[in-house]
């Protein structure tokens, strides 16, 4: 019953998985989970010296950046305003504001 | 290992993707997130039931993007032995990383069997212990690796008590207990220690452990942006020593350079709240500053 189920609901590619209930790789990219979060992150880009923390310590994987140009961003998408880069960035060029919805 | 990023499409690339929902600040996933990274795309993966499990592998999504099986609770390490012996009965192994992931009770306590078997037949596989100190996905129980006094759900703070009334399980002693080739403790706090710990695994053949503090959010009852914060206090006040072993030889131990009170670690935790209430708790304080003393002695951490 299940099988059938899912195999008209294949044909008709409404869902992102094949039969064996096995998930694509990294399909959890249509999660976006930047609705977690009350914070955000601003990147002042000011003092800023390139050292990557913020790229290490992101729990989410969401930052990016150029050490050499030293020009760092996020993904807002799925940032969850934990707060963590602004807390351990060494140069204090990180700030968190409340976002409201 | 994550200089690499210099996009927003090259962070949609990592091994270990985003979309998962694990809470806000967890310092779990930032783990998985350096390990996975190290070892790169020809890894094959397992996790034993807990947070990572329920985060990544929400159905019909997964976090992953290399080759990962969810085990049961209990036998993480002999699902990841068998996917190890059948790469070297097909001569496939060559190149191929095994990973077997669990938490601290899936490890220490439940999982304690299926690891030490794992450990004397000396199957090529490196074990990852995400040490967050209690069940965390279930509702913050105690585990043999929660740390002393600390509350936790089945070990609550009161009037006859103060949380967990036993020291931690020497979890990495039992590894080395078993002359494994490799052991190490890891902590989130130093990201390239931790890095540079699982890139020596993969010139290493036989089982290697490494365990991994990672403070949990909820469980450990502390404001998100704090994750990282905590991890470095726990190793520098010595109640997390970090240090890596051959065989049961210690070979290095990571110095903390000046001791910091433990009253600077516990003072920013939910977990350990009732220790700042009176006098009776002071002196439980004093206990736990004698257990961190012991670990410097012990591993010659200064």
């Amino acid at each position: 019953m299940l099988r059938r189920l899912l195999t008209i609901m294949l044909k008709e590619e409404k869902l992102d998985f094949k039969l064996g209930i096995i998930a694509r790789p990294g399909a959890a990219l249509a999660n976006k989970t930047g609705s977690f979060r009350s914070e955000i992150p601003v990147f002042k880009l000011d003092k800023c010296t390139g050292c990557d923390l913020c790229i290490y310590y992101c729990p989410e994987g969401v930052v990016f950046g150029d050490k050499k140009t030293k020009k760092y961003s996020f993904d807002e998408d799925y940032c969850k305003g934990c707060g963590i880069c602004a807390e351990e960035c060494p140069a204090k060029d990180i700030d968190m504001i409340l976002v409201e919805k | 290992m994550l200089t690499n990023m210099l996009t927003k499409e090259d962070t949609h690339k990592q091994m270990f993707t985003m979309g998962h929902s694990g809470c806000s600040g967890c310092s779990q996933t930032m783990a998985v997130r350096l390990i996975t990274e190290v070892l790169g795309k020809n890894t094959i993966a397992t996790s034993a039931t807990g947070c990572l499990e329920v985060i990544s592998a929400k159905f019909p999504e997964s976090s992953w993007n290399i080759p990962w099986i969810h085990s049961l609770f209990e036998n993480s390490a002999a699902v990841a032995s068998g996917i190890e012996a059948a790469l070297q009965i097909t001569g496939k192994k060559e190149g191929i990383t095994v990973l077997a992931q669990a938490g601290d009770g899936g490890t220490a306590d439940i999982g304690l069997q299926a690891l030490s078997g794992m450990f004397e037949r000396n199957h090529d596989v490196l074990y990852v212990c995400y040490d967050n100190g209690a069940y965390m996905n279930t509702g913050y129980q105690r585990s043999g690796l929660t740390p002393y006094d600390a509350f936790t759900s089945t070990s609550p703070s009161g009037k006859i008590s103060f949380g967990n009334n036993r020291p931690k399980k020497y979890m990495p002693e039992i590894a080395m207990a078993h002359r494994i080739p490799y052991t190490a403790v890891a902590s989130v706090g130093y990201p390239m220690d931790l890095q540079k710990k699982v890139k020596k695994t993969m010139s290493i053949k036989g089982s290697k452990y490494l365990q991994v503090d990672v403070p949990c959010t909820p469980g450990w009852k502390y404001e998100p942006r704090y994750s990282v914060k905590i991890a470095q206090l726990g190793v520098q006040s010595g109640l997390y020593p970090l240090f890596e072993a051959e065989y049961d030889k210690i070979i290095s131990v990571k110095k903390i350079g000046k001791k910091v009170p433990v009253e600077e670690y516990l003072k920013l935790q939910g977990r350990f709240k009732h220790l700042f209430k009176d006098e009776a708790g002071k002196a439980e304080i004093e206990k736990i500053q004698k257990i961190a003393d012991e670990n410097i002695e012990r591993y010659g951490l200064l």
